[in-house]
């Protein structure tokens, strides 16, 4: 470490109240309804978001309360039924999909090109509105009476057997899927038109790469999912066979048509986390990332490849063996990208400045919980041995290990991260730092027993089971408790500190990215004037090159020392 | 032959332990690179944290070396899964040529199995050790799945369609039976048992409650009934029908030039949607049966049909003899028959009449 450069314990700036930012540049309720500001749109979806998590939370509390012991004690059948399903629609659905696209990338894609707003700021604002209408139809079907099909909607239960509201549930996920395609189109846009001048491609923060690439699989996904709702409408109304043998249909091609959707749909969950990881391992190393081209370049190639691996869900479906092998095969394909991404940012951290801040404790949690996630994965790709463990808890723990282990410590890694960013204010790290290792803690605790429980034969979605069993259960209902206690931390603490905590300067962690090339909160339109980058992504220059971008009004101080050169006036802003 | 390994379960076929093999080598995998990564991880973070506010750490450049090797060498061991994988798979989907023929329904929320020489169980079913079992399987209403944790196995079971599952149970004893896939609100009770016997207790049990009607004769009592006879011959030999000797497993040259072949899908969908493959040379006449014949009567029909193409059909390689296929008018009804218990059944001299009303009280 010959090249350290040496700097005075950083001050935070003084506050600056008079300062406009888009928080307080207008008032009122009709001002949010209406707003046209990505960032405004990005805290509605925040709003929402948050309360879909919730209600998801306490649905996963009430299933793990009926696990913990064997008979089916706490609910009747049916309405266990109805709570897990409801429990995976809204996570999935309402949570996972729109959490880190709708929130993060929202607010922070047109920020970190160097753009004022996305491509078209009114259909933004119309994909918000359109996944609350898909949302409240959802919750006023599950108000009614619920749904009971499991998230998966197999035909020709949900078709001709199910009594309960799938039609209306499946309609509120039909309409939340145009919300999900807008945003999408409305980032491929955005970032192909509206980069800063000397934003080039290979200078993108790989946050903005990989919301590109989930936005292709929204893009190409959602219309055949869209399609398969409306297609299961036709035949549990009208009776027109396409998917129940009585019928004349073929219960089997539900599945292919769900799968082809809904296994990518999980590529549109972690993508964007990854790249909220990649963003966090470099700026908390205060080093250019590992091989960037390799990384940016496998968001791509997963988001390729995850649109040819859906047979994996059928390898026990009555599939021919042949197409089980292909399946197979391009499975263990997709893993290799994960795995690079992995590798590099392990190098990442190579001769670093590692920081300890809790962002960092997320993205470092993020790699231990993917790398589990990921290498099960491996398991269930394995034909011979997915026969055995195949709709059983070892299912159920992988993918909550990378979907919700995965885009969780993304989405709250990123929120602490971008916090100062899109408050103004600093969340308190020692709550946080705290909060980051119970999550984590509770979270192994609850979803490892379940790899074990699983490989031991306990099928999932069973309201009562076997007695022995019940070992693991009760260790995975303990770790839900203390995963639903750090859950609630960050909750507080969050909008707590919106209110009372530390104001935060301009740039916070002193990084390069142009996000904190600006105020905090910044301003509706972004930059005070259009940014000109001539710098690569995560270069981290010496500080005196990292200047907030716009002019210094009377009053400001600079976010960080500033030894002033002959050469540059105060005010330069690399225009 | 317990494991000392922990979390595994009881492996009793011979495949299980096959399962196991390929589960510990990915374990083993997993936890080797877990180690490692985690353990770079953990040395890094402590090694090179931060020592002071804003210093800036010497760029590294990539490396196309380290980049080939951690793409190149995962993919190799991928790959060694892969094959693993598949090779299990094969051999655990490739039904034996000769296997006992076991039938199952699933219905909602139950199992109902036939042997073939006739015996009916309910959500319990009794097989021998050492000997290759196969289950045809289909379902009356949704999806379900046959899985039983011991044998490592399972296999949906698909309405309107036949699938498979054959296995060797390798150890006496009784073993969980579930139910994996979602079928409404009594999923979690569609569960059972698989008891497997020895064989000289099996000949016992099945002799001991054998005389029930066989799926062949009755299929060929509904052969009668449903009036088959009258177009495709007494004895299957055809007529204005197409002749059903020999034809399992056969190509069959179809109106219009296609050939399908004639596997147990094919003979169902004949039954329910005849007009829609044409034997070439016959006419389009033979009414549709939907409606008409239930899963089981449709599986005693094929069996049926299958005994008419003798080199063909899997020998019932059961020690039961012909026997105990005497068609018995009157018998009660599926549900009324139950799995009864191998050591009452013991004490019963080979083809014995059974306690009969013992079992009906059973159920």
């Amino acid at each position: 470490m010959d090249n350290k450069f040496e700097f005075e314990q950083f001050e935070p700036v003084t506050p600056v109240d008079s300062r406009v930012n888009y928080l307080n540049a207008k008032y009122g309720i009709k001002s949010w309804l209406l707003t046209k500001d990505h960032k405004r749109i990005a805290l509605l979806y925040l709003a929402s978001v948050s309360i879909f998590f919730a209600l998801g939370g306490v649905y996963a509390m009430l299933i793990r309360l009926e696990l913990l012991t064997p008979k089916g004690d706490l609910f009747q059948a049916q309405t266990y039924n109805k709570v897990f399903t409801q429990h995976g629609i809204i996570m999935v659905f309402f949570f996972l999909i729109p959490s880190i696209p709708a929130v993060l990338g929202n607010f922070l894609i047109p920020i970190m090109i160097g753009a004022k707003d996305l491509a078209f700021p009114k259909i933004n604002l119309l994909s918000w509105y359109i996944y609350t209408v898909g949302g409240l139809f959802t919750l006023w079907a599950l108000v009614n009476g619920g749904v009971d099909t499991g998230w998966t909607f197999y035909a020709p239960y949900s078709t001709t057997f199910s009594n309960t509201y799938v039609v209306a549930t499946g309609l509120g996920i039909f309409i939340t899927g145009f919300s999900s395609i807008l945003t999408g189109l409305n980032f491929i846009v955005t970032i192909h038109t509206m980069r800063a001048p000397g934003m080039t491609w290979f200078r993108l923060p790989l946050f903005v790469w990989s919301n590109y690439a989930a936005s292709l699989i929204m893009i190409l996904g959602t219309p055949v999912i869209a399609i398969t709702i409306l297609l299961l409408a036709f035949e549990r109304l009208m009776h027109i066979g396409i998917f129940d043998p009585a019928l004349g249909g073929d219960p089997v091609l539900f599945q292919h048509l769900f799968w082809f959707y809904s296994h990518p749909a999980v590529y549109i969950m972690i993508l964007p986390s990854m790249g909220v990881i990649s963003e966090l391992i470099a700026n908390f190393s205060r080093k250019n990332i590992f091989g960037y081209s390799f990384v940016a370049f496998s968001s791509i190639a997963i988001a390729v490849f995850g649109f040819l691996v859906w047979g994996h869900h059928m390898f026990v479906s009555g599939q021919s063996v042949y197409a089980g092998m292909i399946f197979s095969i391009i499975s263990y394909a997709v893993a290799i990208p994960s795995a690079v991404k992995v590798f590099n940012w392990t190098a990442t951290l190579y001769r670093g400045s590692i920081s300890w801040d809790t962002p960092m404790l997320y993205g470092l949690f993020f790699i231990g919980l993917f790398l589990i996630g990921g290498m099960t994965g491996l398991f269930l790709a394995a034909l011979g041995l997915d026969v055995h463990v195949h709709d059983t808890y070892f299912v159920v723990a992988h993918f909550h290990y990378v979907m919700v282990g995965g885009t969780l410590m993304g989405y709250l890694g990123g929120l602490h991260f971008w916090w100062p960013k899109i408050t103004g204010r600093m969340y308190p790290e020692g709550w946080a730092r705290f909060a980051a290792l119970v999550i984590f803690v509770g979270f192994n605790l609850t979803f490892f027993p379940q790899f074990l429980v699983g490989y031991l034969g306990m099928p999932r979605r069973y309201h009562a089971y076997a007695d022995e069993f019940q070992v693991l259960n009760v260790f995975s209902t303990a770790g839900a408790s203390i995963l639903g206690v750090g859950m609630l931390l960050p909750m507080i603490y969050l909008v707590w500190s919106m209110r009372y905590g530390r104001v935060a300067p301009a740039n916070p962690w002193m990084l390069p990215g142009l996000e904190w090339r600006t105020a905090s909160p910044p301003p509706t339109e972004n930059f005070v004037a259009t940014p000109v980058v001539t710098w690569e992504a995560y270069e981290f220059a010496p500080p005196e090159e990292l200047q907030v971008i716009g002019k210094f009004e009377s009053g400001d101080k600079p976010d960080h020392p500033i030894e002033t050169r002959e050469d540059l006036p105060a005010s330069d802003h690399r225009v | 032959m317990q494991s000392w390994i922990p979390f595994l379960p009881e492996a009793a076929s011979t495949l299980a332990r096959r399962v196991d093999a390929l589960y510990l080598y990915m374990v083993a995998v997993t936890i080797f690179f877990s180690v490692l990564i985690s353990a770079a991880i953990i040395y890094f973070v402590v090694k090179y944290r931060r020592q002071m506010a804003y210093e800036i750490p010497r760029p590294i450049a990539g490396s196309i070396k380290l980049e080939t090797m951690w793409t190149v060498i995962p993919f190799l061991i991928a790959m060694s899964m892969f094959v693993w994988g598949a090779s299990v798979y094969f051999a655990q989907y490739r039904p034996p040529s000769s296997a006992m023929e076991i039938y199952v329904v699933g219905k909602q929320w139950m199992w109902k199995f036939q042997h073939s020489t006739g015996q009916r169980e309910i959500n319990e079913l009794h097989v021998p050790v050492g000997r290759k079992v196969k289950l045809t399987m289909t379902t009356e209403d949704v999806i379900h799945s046959f899985f039983v944790p011991a044998f490592r196995l399972k296999t949906d079971v698909i309405p309107g369609r036949y699938t498979t599952f054959w296995f060797e149970a390798s150890k006496p004893g009784r073993y969980h039976l579930f139910c994996t896939e979602y079928c409404g609100t009594n999923h979690s009770g569609m569960t059972g048992w698989v008891v497997v016997m020895e064989s000289t207790d099996f000949d016992n049990w099945l002799s001991g409650s054998a005389n029930q009607e066989s799926p062949v004769a009755a299929g060929q009592k509904l052969y009668q009934t449903l009036g088959c006879a009258s177009c495709h011959g007494a004895n299957g030999e055809g007529g204005r029908g197409p002749s059903f000797v020999g034809l399992l497993n056969s190509e069959v040259q179809l109106e219009g030039g296609q050939t399908v072949r004639a596997d147990e899908a094919y003979i169902r969908s004949s039954i329910l949607n005849p007009s829609q493959q044409i034997v070439a040379g016959y006419q389009n006449i033979m009414p549709t049966f939907k409606g008409q014949v239930n899963e089981e009567q449709m599986l005693q029909l094929i069996s049926y049909i299958k005994s008419l193409s003798p080199n063909q059909t899997s020998g019932v390689s059961t020690t039961a003899p012909a026997r105990s296929n005497n068609p018995r008018t009157g018998a009660a009804t599926p549900e009324a028959q139950g799995a009864s218990n191998p050591d009452e059944q013991r004490s019963n001299p080979v083809g014995a009449t059974p306690p009969r009303a013992n079992q009906n009280g059973q159920r």
